[in-house]
């Protein structure tokens, strides 16, 4: 049976990636799909799993009470979301909707998690490619914060 | 042309008035008399005179090869809002085309980034234009589009043309979106890796706000294009638009005269310091 792991190998998050920490990780890691408007997952729910697009497109939404939800951001093929499984208390803090029929491989974040308790090593490796991605999506939600084309913009 | 005659605007008629989005149009005006192709270069700019009320200088939007200027304009301002709301057969004061222009000519052989940022993609689209003009000379050509909602894009219609016809990668990206919203959310940056292009081999040019520029250089230099093959378009308070009045002054440099195109590498010592 084919596995993951050539397709985990080549991704550039576990690039580099000791072979033993890629093998138990591919043990972690199921292939998914999802219809479009299905919710992977919704604001407040327990957090066990992040995901890798391979195909697809995935809107990060916010929800206010009472009214519409918004998109924050978009993900589509290559490209990861969930974080809130490394992070306490492990419930997500946005709702995932898959815009259009997509394909993604899901790793089991609560089996990880353990993982990274047991061998700090692994936790660091994992924590070290993780922040990055917070960090840029920490970096675009302060751009888009900025309003950088509203009327303040002249050109 | 005597400095003295480039200060004076002319008087000329607005043909056409194409609403771009709810707060942008574009006037299409016709050239001087006696203009020769081009009519002008991409990435050039007119000062725009909306009588009695003020001047402000417009990028030329359309297509350099076509007897037409195309001024997109956006309503944020008393004498930008003047502007919009002319009507075809009014008049409207021009002096120009000013400043310099894209690389397009010499960008031949490479493949090309175009990232722009809100009505940034005016200036730039005179750029498309002449690169698709001349297709089969270049590589892989990506337009990258930030805008802050669905409602503000500008151009979109000829997105479908511009994959369709001339394979140029088009993605957009707005900051604000509602459920209905199927593309994609997030800032300008997010979309370069979403597009092929050789890095040794690319030239990139950007126009947007200062914010957006300086994150886009930050994120093509990480993806391996040198800096000086990154070209930004700045803006300042512009006045006479012939380097005189030193309005736009920006370090040892005026946008009007030296610019407002710019290699990265011309004003990156300047840029992102407040206080210029």
């Amino acid at each position: 049976m084919k596995t993951l792991e050539p397709l985990l190998a080549e991704h550039p998050f576990f690039k580099n990636l000791e072979k033993s920490y890629l093998e138990l990780i591919v043990g972690c890691a199921s292939n998914v799909r999802f219809d479009p408007g299905q919710f992977i997952f919704r604001e407040g729910e327990e957090a066990n799993q992040f995901y890798i697009v391979r195909q697809g497109k995935v809107a990060i939404e916010i929800c206010p009470p009472g009214g519409e939800p918004i998109i924050l951001q978009t993900v589509s093929d290559g490209e990861i979301f969930g974080w809130s499984w490394m992070v306490p208390p492990y419930h997500w803090q946005f709702d995932a909707q898959a815009v259009e029929l997509t394909r993604a491989i899901t790793l089991d974040g609560k089996c990880l998690r353990g993982k990274c308790q047991e061998d700090h090593n692994l936790g660091y490796e994992l924590l070290n490619r993780l922040l990055p991605i917070i960090g840029k999506s920490l970096e675009a939600t302060r751009i888009q914060l900025l309003d950088v084309y509203g009327t303040q913009s002249k050109r | 042309m005597e400095a003295a005659n480039l200060m004076v605007p002319t008087t000329r008629q607005v043909k056409r008035v194409i609403r771009e989005s709810h707060d942008t149009l574009t006037l299409c005006v016709e050239p001087n008399d006696g203009a020769t192709k081009p009519f002008f270069a991409p990435g050039q700019f007119n000062m725009l005179y909306a009588f009695g009320i003020g001047e402000v200088p417009i990028s030329i939007s359309g297509d350099p090869d076509k007897p037409i200027w195309h001024h997109t304009i956006r309503d944020v301002g008393t004498v930008t809002h003047a502007l919009t709301q002319l009507k075809a057969g009014d008049m409207v004061g021009v002096r120009g085309p000013f400043g310099s222009s894209w690389p397009v000519k010499e960008s031949r052989g490479s493949d090309i980034v175009i990232m722009a940022g809100g009505i940034g993609l005016a200036p730039l689209r005179s750029a498309i234009y002449a690169l698709l003009r001349e297709r089969d000379r270049f590589g892989e050509i990506s337009v990258l589009y930030g805008a802050r909602t669905e409602k503000d894009l500008l151009f979109a219609r000829e997105f479908e043309t511009w994959r369709g016809k001339f394979g140029v990668q088009v993605r957009v990206t707005i900051d604000s979106a509602g459920p209905d919203w199927k593309g994609n959310v997030g800032v300008v940056t997010t979309l370069l890796p979403r597009v092929r292009f050789d890095p040794e081999h690319t030239v990139a040019m950007i126009c947007g706000p200062e914010v957006m520029m300086r994150f886009s250089v930050m994120e093509l230099k990480n993806c391996g294009i040198e800096e000086r093959k990154i070209y930004v378009t700045m803006e300042r308070n512009m006045k006479c638009a012939i380097g005189f009045c030193g309005h736009c002054q920006f370090g040892p440099t005026f946008i009007c005269k030296d610019g407002p195109v710019f290699p990265f590498t011309r004003v990156s010592p300047f840029f992102g310091i407040r206080e210029i």
